[in-house]
């Protein structure tokens, strides 16, 4: 297999909104904001843009987008299936636009009320209703009542304890270590507000064995991300964080957050992901520096170092034991406070915080990093970035 | 009790007491005096002067008869009568309503009030947005001797919280499979009491859940098995919450690893939280939801 994306473009600007859970505003405002910011970030104008990516699942076409910011010819446009599994993937998809000079300059986005309007931890039943095979595949749980995204987890993160003696205090961890980063950033909604593992484990049973404080946040709000080649990077405002790698995956038998019928019910779509990281990169995971993990449930973290080959299966409860993924331990992840702690943007805002971390301006700066790991939603069809300095 | 005999109690009950008119009055604890008066408009933040010339403001009317920190309940208060006949029926919960209160005069310092009370009415069962009740009015008069001077309408609802019904979920609200013609004789099946499973017709692989070729070999050629309905639990979730339409919470959800191969989603039932464990053996069970659909559930085998 060749090699070509490697390296060809790089991230240039970001940009967000405040992270609320009422921005008071249409979740077209909240995008065209980020944009906005992200241009301005990257020492860029509207007119500059040629491409735009989102998810499937945005409200915003491209073309209202490109409305409001008063863009000029739009020559690229895409988006990524799979809710929070497209947020690398969009990234990836404008690195190859750029990388093949379709597009120079692509903004990918994601914008949403996603805690004032409609809201994902409720009972999806939108997802059902569907006429298409998602909608099809979901009439194998939905109608026996298993219709929330915690609760699909929770199904895996039970087999996880069983096969692996993890408890939800190893669960818990993930969560302190968020909340830590997070209460360092001012950004963050959970700004100063650090937890315990007792409070984790107080925290109210929402599909046993997840707790409360295993499921990430809903919030309100918009990130970008302006992608262009390495070589026009380098008359730009900051340094590039350049995309190393770029992968999208998916397994044998795959569903959509139910994967239960082949045999080991895990998350091996993001198994295909870091496989893809290492080979386009020709890095290992003793070169990551600090990880961005999509972490909409505490368990798919664990499970998730596991894929990636960060340690051996079944042993991530011993990989994070001792605060090794906080700041400071030897591979922390979530330094922005992840979407626990920061927000939840379907992980667009864990990209932006691999960009800081590779530019040397995160709240929670990591030594000497030279290579940053970040991944999208799993349990889905998945993505991910190895993001270089 | 059916629904109709317990009207029938309620109504019994609330004649019965109406029918003892109204109290005998309950006198004032201290006549109309002007410390209490000095207390109640500085509350209220009402300086009208006449208030502090011998008259007392109309809405005290009620804080005369207060029964003071530590009331004696009236044995023969009909509110609270009422009130407790129809918690032990389990209408549980209170809600006051309405309070109409008429002031026929000022009131003056040294006047002795009293206070009576009568049932005025009992209507329902009424169907609310927080749980059937019955609303319940009684009617309130304060006399200085005979004169009547002012008068209270006071009405609750009394009612049996919606959350605490078990019957209150309507399994019909169930979210409907979506189904097309590669799915189809899968729930013409539950209809029928069977758990069919799909097999290749060329190469006998089962397959769970059926689609229109066979991952195995690539043929179109669909036939079924009936599934023995007998298993081993892979997982389970408790969903504790938020609601699920047309089901009970806590809601227990197994992953089944059925005895020919395959898995399935489906609630457990007949068992509690503590009682689920991976590889529990279990076997299945039909819930009717209605003439167009019948979902698989599964119980414990012994």
């Amino acid at each position: 297999m060749s090699n070509r994306l490697s390296g060809q473009a790089a991230i240039v600007g970001i940009g967000a909104t405040e992270f609320s859970k009422e921005s008071g505003r249409s979740e077209l405002q909240l995008s065209v904001e980020a944009i906005g910011h992200a241009l301005a970030d990257a020492g860029l104008v509207a007119s500059d843009v040629d491409g735009l990516v989102t998810f499937t699942m945005d409200t915003s076409a491209e073309i209202a987008v490109g409305r409001e910011l008063g863009m000029g010819d739009l020559r690229f446009f895409s988006r990524i299936n799979y809710g929070g599994g497209a947020a690398c993937g969009t990234v990836q998809q404008a690195a190859m636009a750029v990388a093949t000079g379709v597009a120079d300059v692509v903004v990918c986005y994601r914008g949403f009320n996603e805690r004032s309007g409609s809201r994902f931890g409720q009972v999806s039943s939108w997802a059902n209703a569907q006429v298409n095979t998602n909608g099809l595949d979901n009439a194998w749980s939905y109608p026996a009542g298993l219709s929330t995204p915690a609760a699909t987890v929770a199904m895996q993160a039970r087999r996880y304890m069983h096969e692996t003696g993890a408890t939800s205090e190893d669960f818990g961890r993930v969560a302190v270590a968020d909340r830590r980063h997070a209460a360092n950033n001012p950004a963050a909604f959970f700004y100063g507000k650090p937890i315990t593992l007792a409070d984790h484990q107080a925290s109210r049973m929402i599909a046993d064995p997840l707790h409360l404080l295993d499921c990430c946040q809903e919030s309100d709000g918009a990130v970008a991300l302006v992608v262009t080649t390495t070589e026009r990077a380098k008359d730009l405002a900051h340094p590039a964080a350049v995309i190393t790698a770029a992968a999208q995956g998916s397994a044998p038998d795959q569903f959509v957050m139910t994967s239960y019928y082949r045999p080991n019910i895990g998350i091996p779509e993001i198994g295909v992901v870091g496989r893809e990281l290492w080979r386009q990169s020709e890095l290992a995971p003793t070169d990551i520096a600090t990880a961005v993990l999509y972490d909409h449930f505490t368990p798919y973290v664990l499970m998730q170092l596991e894929e990636l080959g960060f340690c051996g299966v079944g042993e991530a409860k011993d990989f994070i034991a001792d605060g090794a993924i906080e700041i400071g331990g030897r591979l922390p992840i979530n330094t922005h406070g992840g979407q626990l702690g920061e927000a939840y943007i379907h992980g667009m805002n864990g990209i932006a915080e691999a960009v800081r971390q590779v530019r040397g301006t995160s709240v929670n700066q990591v030594d000497d990093v030279q290579h940053v790991l970040v991944t999208a939603g799993t349990g889905v069809p998945t993505s991910g970035l190895i993001l270089s300095r | 009790m059916s629904d109709i005999d317990l009207r029938e109690a309620v109504m019994a009950k609330a004649l019965e007491l109406q029918v003892m008119g109204e109290t005998a009055p309950r006198y004032a604890r201290d006549q109309v005096n002007q410390p209490m008066i000095n207390n109640w408009v500085e509350a209220m933040g009402d300086s009208l002067s006449r208030y502090t010339q011998g008259e007392a403001p109309p809405a005290m009317a009620q804080v005369w008869t207060m029964g003071g920190l530590n009331p004696q309940r009236d044995p023969n208060d009909p509110l609270h009568s009422m009130m407790e006949f129809l918690t032990e029926q389990g209408f549980t919960a209170v809600l006051g309503t309405n309070c109409e209160q008429t002031y026929e005069r000022y009131l003056r310092v040294g006047e002795q009030l009293s206070v009576t009370t009568v049932l005025d009415s009992v209507v329902g069962p009424k169907m609310t947005g927080v749980g059937e009740g019955y609303f319940v009015t009684t009617k309130s008069v304060w006399r200085v001797e005979d004169e009547v001077v002012a008068t209270m309408l006071f009405r609750v609802l009394k009612y049996r919280p919606k959350q605490a019904d078990a019957n209150a979920v309507d399994p019909t609200k169930v979210l409907r499979p979506a189904i097309n013609r590669d799915t189809e004789f899968f729930w013409e099946g539950t209809r029928q009491g069977e758990l069919r499973l799909q097999q290749c017709g060329s190469c006998h692989e089962l397959r769970h859940p059926p689609g229109p070729a066979c991952p195995s070999c690539g043929e179109f050629d669909r036939t079924f098995v009936v599934s023995s309905g007998v298993g081993r639990l892979f997982s389970f979730v408790v969903h504790r919450y938020p609601a699920v339409p047309g089901k009970q919470l806590p809601l227990l959800l197994g992953l089944i690893e059925l005895d020919e191969g395959v898995r399935m989603v489906a609630e457990l039932v007949g068992m509690g939280p503590e009682d689920v464990e991976i590889d529990m053996p279990v076997q299945v069970a039909w819930q009717r939801i209605d003439d167009s659909l019948t979902l698989p559930v599964f119980e414990r085998r012994s």
